[in-house]
């Protein structure tokens, strides 16, 4: 007969219910001491729940671009805000206009306030430009630490590979060595230093020549000339460059944080069309820079990067979309064939030049910024410059903090409202299921404590924070989740009625149950998904909370329940049927497992179904 | 309990059970009426939107004594719409309220000050925008729209088109019915209406698939038979999934009963009911849609289907054949059963599930129950006589 041998089978297997438990109480034991030794051991709440950071900020209306602050540049920067802050998508941050020119970002108790105040304040315009010239910035006393005169290559970075031969680098053996090998970083930054503040204190043409930069300069992904142009910080005005511009190149103070933040505003309101001047970012360098090539809106995507093979630490990585990728090649083209220090360009971000790295070659694709980053700082650009440019310039005019918008009492009736609502469940439970739902309710508790430690720890590392709605969502996945065990458990009943004891009964009850709670667990993954993925703010939130609840429901039956059904299926109590153990194949209405003759079973069969 | 506990196992068998398909007609009507209901609902009251869609008017008041509970019952006396209050660091507030436009909002500022006694010219009024803004809703949108193409696809090759046509369907019953009852109670929309929402939607899949796989089983092979047409067997499958169902919306309606009912009650309003509401609606739209309407629509479609036509036309033929017989000699009746086994050798599948005996016993009549009743053992016992004969 098929019973005992499907059973005989399944005793075969003994040793795996029992791993699978184990795993996963392990599992759970980790978590949970994870959870306590970090010290988070309540889920961070949105804002409706717990109140937060309310930053207001003003759009500051700019000379020439009377208009710009309107309703469709505010709605634009709201989006852009909103992307920003909320990065991965789960941290329940609010942007809204005020009035005409305010825009309030809410953001979570528990954020980190500081970064995000400089994320959504960042206008964060980008672009290419070429360089036609740049000059160490005229100061009598430069200050010794930001130094080094920028513009040049990265030291030793050739195209891709052979990182340490640089044999036609003019810049000679110390960028050869600096490129050397893993140590290149601290190398080159400890070398340019010394080398930069020479430059500045002489500013003399060969000292710059000998010169290498630390400062951040941007690089063709696959190839980078580490060739250091020529700078002519007196040199005459190249050709291209208008009177005007380089008597106000002239003028261009780039060693004070005033002078510094005129050049950014200069640089920041000239027509992409029109040459401009710009001050580095960390060096005192100014520039003279061409028309944009390259506009930051054909950044396609930007990631923050640990780069091994050249050791520049961590960088930037830009991918251009179709029109970017052509003009970025473009001017790659044209900008290798030129003379240094023309074969530059320069990636200007806010008026400042972040970077402005040499070419060599025709570049496609991908660019990179490099520089002193951190991963963080690293972090923070990649994702300002992935969402793209505000329209319009903020100012942080005011930076309080709000109470819970819902008041704890919400979350309160809820809680108690939920676990009102929980304790029914159970009772319903026992009262259907009797000794199986045993069984259900360890499960629901196991994936309960599951859900809450994961939901805590997810606060400090993905900023995931709780509202009100995810609250209700859990609720709601608790009958997902009862579900699964519910659609085992007819199953095993079902298998019951067959005349099958109980434990082949459970394992042959298994597949089936299995696959519809794949099959149906898929489809809501898939909502997960797809909503993740696509959408934004409250709705990318919710996306969040549904796959994770759908996840934990497949981890806590399949590691979980069937392993626990199938130990317990061994005991007496389950085996034996006892009334109370809610397989009593007697009740269940099973038929006799014995049959003789065919008529003889009919009879037999039909009598207690019609009593 | 036992009788309940019975009851499951008589489904089971099909000694019992709600004919769901043949009746199928009155509640695609009831549907279609309560579907009415909600879109003319809708259509006359429209959706009141909160102000994270809408916008309105934000107050922001100095210092005051007033809490925050007593600041947002006076803002929504005053205003007449629903106000989400919040407390400054400086321990002034930000008074949030929907739908409200220049002119009222300089008298919702004046009531305000002379409520919480500041001066009038101490708070700021101004007109503020959705934080939920149409990017957010047209990203959502898209969102749905990808979900809905891949989830379709999904379900015409995991099942077929016609079970995914039904459960789109049953879903778009479902939201509309949903959203019609919020038109109707005069809620207003917040996002945690639309969370609400979206979880239906997730949830009423769910449970539509769920039914849809116990059908899919019981239809395996269902052309190698000629004893149920499709429609018998959508039926019984329902009837056997019938507990579950039960037991699942008694799970997941019970707990959002207790936010609407207990949550609410010791609230009287927030947005915890709104949520409350949304999910309480659709969950039981979606429990019902997957039984009502879902299973009799995917037996509709079937119908249609050539080979489905030519399987009832079978059946029908043979029943009228036994028929015949039992009237010509009542006495022979018990060898007809036997008739059927070759039949039943050929698929064990549909012996596995679709087997039992008065499968149809809510719409045939008792003549012919207690004939099949006695055929059942025979072909158990033929089943289980084989260990082979139950593939997984």
């Amino acid at each position: 007969m098929a019973a005992p041998k499907k059973g005989r089978r399944s005793t075969g297997a003994q040793g795996k219910p029992g791993r699978a438990l184990l795993l996963i109480l392990l599992a759970m034991v980790a978590l949970v001491g994870g959870m306590f030794l970090s010290g988070h051991t309540k889920p961070r709440l949105g804002i409706d729940l717990a109140g937060g950071t309310s930053i207001t900020l003003e759009a500051k209306s700019q000379p020439g671009k009377k208009d710009a602050i309107n309703q469709t540049n505010m709605n634009t920067a709201v989006g852009i805000i909103e992307r920003r802050v909320n990065g991965l998508g789960v941290q329940e941050a609010e942007v809204q206009t005020q009035g005409d020119k305010h825009i309030i970002v809410n953001i979570p108790k528990g954020s980190n306030e500081k970064q995000a105040r400089e994320q959504v304040g960042t206008t964060a315009e980008l672009n290419f430009r070429p360089v036609l010239t740049y000059a160490q910035a005229e100061n009598p006393e430069p200050k010794p630490s930001p130094s080094s005169s920028g513009g040049s290559g990265k030291p030793g970075d050739k195209t891709g590979d052979e990182p340490s031969g640089t044999p036609d680098d003019k810049t000679g053996a110390e960028s050869g060595d600096a490129s050397g090998d893993e140590k290149a970083t601290a190398g080159s930054s400890d070398g340019a230093t010394t080398q930069g503040r020479a430059v500045t204190e002489g500013l003399r043409p060969a000292a710059a020549t000998d010169d290498e930069s630390p400062k951040p300069s941007g690089s063709g992904k696959q190839s980078e000339s580490p060739k250091a142009p020529e700078p002519t910080p007196s040199a005459p005005a190249p050709e291209g460059v208008p009177a005007s511009l380089q008597k106000q190149f002239e003028k261009l103070d780039c060693t004070t944080k005033e002078g510094k933040a005129d050049a950014g505003r200069i640089a920041a309101q000239a027509d992409d069309g029109d040459p401009t001047v710009g001050c580095d970012s960390e060096q005192p360098v100014k520039y003279v820079l061409g028309p944009v090539a390259v506009e930051g809106k054909n950044v396609s995507d930007a990631n923050a990067a640990l780069d091994q093979t050249r050791g520049q630490g961590w960088i930037v990585q830009m991918s251009f979309d179709g029109k970017g990728s052509d003009a970025f090649g473009k001017v790659t083209g044209e900008l290798s064939k030129k003379q240094p220090p023309q074969n530059q360009f320069a990636i200007v971000l806010d008026g400042e030049v972040v970077s402005a790295p040499s070419v060599n070659e025709r570049l496609v694709g991908d660019a990179e910024i490099s520089g002193k980053f951190t991963q963080q700082t690293a972090e923070d650009l990649a994702n300002i410059l992935s969402y793209g440019a505000l329209p319009l310039t903020f100012q942080e005019s005011d930076v309080t903090t709000v109470t819970a918008a819902l008041g704890g009492e919400q979350l309160n009736a809820g809680l108690i409202a939920g676990a009102i609502g929980l304790a029914v469940v159970i009772l319903y439970l026992i009262a259907y299921y009797r000794g199986l739902s045993l069984i259900a309710i360890v499960s629901l508790l196991f994936s309960a404590v599951l859900t809450y430690t994961i939901m805590s720890l997810l606060g400090p590392t993905i900023g995931f924070a709780l509202n009100l709605p995810a609250v209700c969502g859990a609720i709601v996945a608790i009958g997902i989740t009862a579900d699964s065990f519910i659609v085992y458990f007819e199953r095993i009943r079902d298998e019951i009625r067959e005349g099958r004891t109980l434990r082949p009964a459970v394992e042959r009850g298994w597949p089936r149950a299995r696959r519809t709670i794949l099959v149906s667990d898929f489809v809501s993954f898939l909502a997960a998904a797809v909503l993740f993925i696509v959408s934004v703010g409250k709705v990318k939130g919710f996306a969040f909370t549904l796959g994770l609840t759908t996840l934990l429901d497949v981890v806590v039956v399949f590691l979980f329940t069937k392993p626990l059904m199938t130990i317990l299926a061994r005991k007496k109590f389950f085996a034996s049927g006892h009334p109370w153990s809610g397989l009593d194949p007697v009740r269940l209405g099973a038929k006799p497992p014995l049959r003789r003759d065919r008529r003889t079973s009919t009879r037999s069969t039909d009598h207690p179904k019609e009593a | 309990m036992s009788r309940l506990g019975n009851l499951g196992a008589r489904l089971y068998r099909g000694e019992v059970g709600y004919d769901f398909v043949a009746k199928r007609m009155l509640w695609y009507g009831v549907s279609i009426l309560i579907t009415i209901t909600a879109i003319v609902g809708l259509g006359v009251r429209g959706l009141n939107m909160g102000i994270e869609f809408e916008g309105g008017a934000v107050f922001t008041t100095p210092k005051t004594s007033a809490s925050v509970q007593e600041t947002q019952e006076i803002a929504e006396e005053k205003s007449g719409h629903a106000a989400i209050v919040q407390q400054l660091g400086d321990g002034g507030m930000r008074v949030q309220i929907s739908q409200v436009d220049t002119a009222k909002s300089t008298q919702v500022k004046a009531a305000l000050a002379e409520e919480l006694g500041v001066k009038d010219a101490d708070i700021n009024a101004q007109l503020v925008g959705p934080s939920w803004g149409e990017e957010i809703a047209n990203k959502a949108w898209t969102g749905l729209a990808i979900f809905m193409v891949l989830v379709v696809i999904y379900l015409a090759i995991a099942f077929e088109w016609r079970m995914a046509a039904a459960a789109l369907i049953a879903l778009i019953h479902d939201i509309t019915i949903t959203v019609g009852v919020y038109a109707l109670v005069g809620f207003e929309v917040t996002p945690g209406t639309v969370i609400g929402l979206l979880t239906i939607l997730g949830y009423s899949l769910y449970d539509t698939v769920v039914v849809f796989d116990g059908l899919k089983e019981s239809a395996r092979g269902i052309t190698k038979q000629t004893r149920y047409t499709y429609s018998e067997i959508a039926n019984r499958s329902l009837n056997g999934t019938l507990v579950r169902s039960i037991n699942t919306t008694v799970v997941a309606l019970l707990p959002v009963a207790g936010l609407l009912f207990i949550g609410g009650g010791m609230l009287g309003g927030g947005m915890l009911n709104d949520i409350a509401l949304s999910l309480f609606v659709g969950l039981a739209a979606g429990a019902y849609s997957s039984i009502f309407i879902a299973t009799p629509l995917v037996a509709d479609f079937k119908e249609r289907d050539p080979e489905m036509k030519a399987l009832a036309k079978r059946v029908r033929a043979k029943r009228l054949k036994a028929e015949e017989r039992a009237e010509q000699d009542p006495s022979d009746a018990p060898a007809e059963g036997y008739e059927d086994r070759p039949d039943e050798d050929e698929d064990d599948e549909s012996d596995d599930d679709a087997p039992a005996t008065a499968a149809v016993g809510g719409q045939r009549d008792g003549a012919e129950s207690p004939r099949a009743q006695r055929r059942q053992p025979a072909n158990r016992s033929r089943g289980r006589g084989r260990p082979s004969g139950k593939r997984r």
